[in-house]
């Protein structure tokens, strides 16, 4: 559980995105693209789950993006090489159903770019054909952009404010693909009104979508039941039956207000944390 | 002395146990019943009339001697009483808190009265004597009995899951001197008696340190490891385990499957509970976990969850300064509720509000997607179903509403599938539990066996422990046969 690498992949205007790299020769050996693990920064802290996003099994370790954005996430942020976290458990939920599906396109945004880098290799290399749309509020903040071109046929880039590629909705550049050509599948990994959009964008178009979702969570092994969703009208468990989940059959709105449910409480610890430093 | 006043003697009355006031107590998580202090013990040990065929014994899912435990503590040996209980428990303070023994020997002591659902008050209070005598054990760190086969020190065995059947069944093996490794998915071993038993109940220095009690055996406990995901049970058997148990338990909630149950603030009682007791939300924001309380908060079912839950949300109330309005919603009456007789009245004293006859028809939310009300139907008891208990029926157009800022869920738990959904060749019955041999307690796979609330499901801590040991002895034989 000890921290080998930290580093800081984007630093602007308040958002800051930090690639840490764990010890832990267990996790390495099974984890697969696709799945999670559940952490803990210190004993009272909170276990928050996080993407798999590289796992070195030569090197028994584990590779994870975290953008800073609760007060667990800001503390991990702040744990340097040589330190070691409380609690790492996992490979958890299942793995991407990697096969040769023909043509895939892939649609990341901001911290969800770490999320399908394991997946778009792991597709690549089973022979797809890959298509990476990648977005960002602006350039500084587009992570993971080397490291995935080297997987991927074609790669294109939207920020918001046009800082670098295209304008614009990373789900205004797959509206344009695939009224151009026809896709096998669509995997969406990115803040819940993206993937919301994504998963309108491709029921018109008919493609299979897949969205990796990040419900809230507590044990993260099926014994809470805080990460529910509904999908296709049933309820799930994002950590033991996903967190993967067919795009088109999710209550998008409902993940959007569960995920906020905690916001008061968030605020509360870190201005605490704030008139703390002070 | 005569006879008859010999007589008159052992019908004293009960003693009672002292407990913190009802009011104070509600607003902390400091244990709520205090025990016995050792005159209290002593004269209510002096109560067992010493049957010549005791019956209470058997009521006891692992058999402890009750009559030679409690016989000791009447001539003040409470070194022989601490290791009478130990021969068959090896968790004294734990049970004595946790035991519903008003089910189990306290009902079946003599002095309750026959044909009643549960122990009547007249009958000996053998688990705050087992408490009593597991703390005076604990407090005079009173060596533990072990059994050291020479001929068992070469095996491995693994032991899946580390609440009591897990741990229970550890005890049995180390004390003979196999080697054991527990492997618990949680950072912090106990199970549900970490995760789902609030502190009130079961303070956290006394679990600790009965299970620390593991550590001096030479149990190694691994945290953080989830078999089924970071290992199968296979690779357990071919890294050279001789035997693996496995007790998974039954973590998993159920849901009512009514209308607006995943609006925010709707809990399970195990998210509920696992917040509050294993991350500690009560002590947010020194703890990182929060946990959200409502002003006017349901908690539905009628077991010992739903009154840990209330009682804890009750508390949580409290310590945020709100009025207490916590209420415990039931289909059935006060007499069919499962929960512990004393969980009942506690969660009464303290102000625990109970609504019955109600059957929970759908919650409805604010525009933010968080609870506000739940609507219900008035029922009836109609004829006893298959568990022999009275049907409730609902009475169509009795619809009403309750105020209701957040709701937790207690109608019950299944089978943990972590490990079972990727072993096909561990045979389930249709609950997902895992089907043992009853007598031997093995698995469909040769060498794996299972035990506790994954077998059979909810049961209580005690009947757990009871299946581990079963377990544990068939392992030994097993493994002497070898």
């Amino acid at each position: 559980m000890k921290i080998l690498n930290s580093s800081v992949l984007a630093d602007i205007s308040g958002t800051r995105i930090t690639k840490i790299e764990i010890s832990s020769p267990d996790i390495a050996k099974k984890a697969q693209a696709g799945q999670f693990i559940a952490l803990m920064i210190s004993e009272k802290g909170e276990r928050i789950p996080l993407t798999i996003v590289e796992a070195d099994r030569a090197a028994g370790s584990i590779t994870l993006i975290c953008q800073e954005l609760g007060y667990t996430s800001k503390q991990l942020g702040k744990m340097k090489a040589g330190d070691s976290l409380y609690s790492l458990a996992g490979p958890l939920g299942h793995a991407t159903e990697i096969k040769n599906y023909g043509k895939v396109i892939l649609v990341g945004g901001g911290v969800g770019i770490a999320e399908i880098y394991p997946v778009a290799k792991a597709l690549k290399e089973a022979g797809n054909h890959v298509t990476a749309i990648v977005g960002a509020r602006t350039k500084e903040l587009l992570i993971l952009e080397k490291e995935l071109k080297t997987v991927s046929d074609e790669f294109i880039v939207a920020t918001d404010d046009g800082s670098y590629g295209r304008k614009g909705f990373t789900t205004d550049i797959l509206d344009e693909i695939l009224q151009k050509e026809k896709y096998d599948l669509v995997y969406s990994v990115g803040p819940i009104p993206m993937m919301k959009r994504s998963a309108a964008v491709t029921s018109r178009y008919g493609v299979k979508t897949i969205a990796s979702l990040n419900a809230i969570m507590v044990d993260a092994t099926g014994m809470c039941g805080c990460c529910r969703v509904t999908v296709g009208g049933k309820t799930l468990f994002s950590c033991v039956d996903g967190p993967e989940f067919d795009a088109h059959q999710v209550d998008w709105d409902e993940l959007v207000k569960r995920n906020r449910i905690y916001e008061d409480k968030e605020k509360h610890i870190c201005n605490l944390d704030k008139a703390l430093k002070k | 002395m005569q006879s008859g006043q010999g007589a008159k003697k052992v019908k004293k009355e009960p003693v009672k146990v002292r407990e913190q006031d009802a009011s104070g107590r509600s607003s902390s998580f400091d244990e709520v019943v205090l025990g016995y202090n050792e005159e209290e013990a002593l004269s209510e040990a002096a109560r067992c009339i010493q049957c010549k065929n005791p019956t209470c014994i058997s009521g006891c899912p692992v058999n402890i001697d009750i009559k030679r435990f409690i016989y000791h503590i009447t001539k003040k040996d409470y070194k022989s009483a601490y290791l009478a209980i130990r021969e068959k428990n090896d968790f004294p303070s734990i049970c004595g808190r946790v035991c519903p023994a008003e089910y189990q020997c306290r009902k079946a002591c003599v002095f309750t009265k026959k044909g009643s659902p549960y122990a009547t008050e007249n009958a000996i209070n053998i688990h705050f004597l087992e408490r009593f005598i597991g703390d005076y054990g604990m407090k005079n760190n009173i060596a533990i009995p072990v059994q050291k086969n020479p001929e068992l020190s070469k095996f491995k065995v693994a032991i899946v899951g580390s609440g009591p059947a897990g741990v229970c069944c550890a005890g049995e093996l180390a004390r003979r001197g196999i080697k054991v490794t527990v492997y618990e998915a949680l950072h912090k071993p106990g199970g549900v008696l970490r995760y789902g038993i609030p502190p009130f109940r079961l303070p956290r220095d006394i679990l600790d340190f009965e299970l620390n009690i593991l550590k001096k055996l030479g149990v190694e406990i691994v945290p953080n490891y989830i078999i089924g995901k970071v290992k199968g049970l296979e690779e357990l058997l071919s890294e050279g385990f001789d035997a693996v148990f496995l007790g998974l338990g039954a973590g998993v909630p159920t849901f009512l499957g009514i209308k607006g149950e995943n609006l925010c603030n709707i809990y399970s009682a195990n998210e509920f509970l696992t917040r509050v007791n294993l991350m500690s939300a009560y002590k947010f924001p020194e703890y990182h976990t929060p946990v959200n309380i409502g002003k006017s908060i349901i908690v539905i079912g009628g077991g010992n969850t739903a009154m840990d839950a209330a009682r804890a949300a009750l508390r949580l109330q409290k310590m945020q300064g709100f009025k207490p309005d916590t209420s415990i919603v039931y289909r059935r009456t006060e007499v069919e509720l499962p929960a512990r007789r004393l969980e009942i009245q506690h969660a009464k004293e303290e102000g625990v509000k109970f609504r019955f006859l109600v059957q929970p028809e759908g919650f409805t939310g604010n525009d933010k997607g968080f609870v506000k009300k739940l609507k219900c139907l008035e029922c009836k008891l109609g004829e006893p179903d298959s568990s022999g208990r009275r049907r409730p029926i609902a009475i169509p157009g009795s619809d009403f509403e309750m105020e209701s800022d957040m709701a937790v869920i207690a109608i019950g738990l299944l089978a943990n599938q972590v490990l079972t959904r990727v072993t096909p060749k561990l045979k389930t019955d249709k609950y997902s539990d895992v089907e043992v041999n009853k007598e031997t307690m093995e698995t469909s796979i040769g060498n794996v066996y299972a035990g506790g609330d994954i077998v059979g499901g909810e049961g209580t801590v005690i009947e757990a422990m009871g299946m581990a040991k079963k377990a544990a002895e068939a392992i030994i034989k097993r493994l002497l046969s070898k």
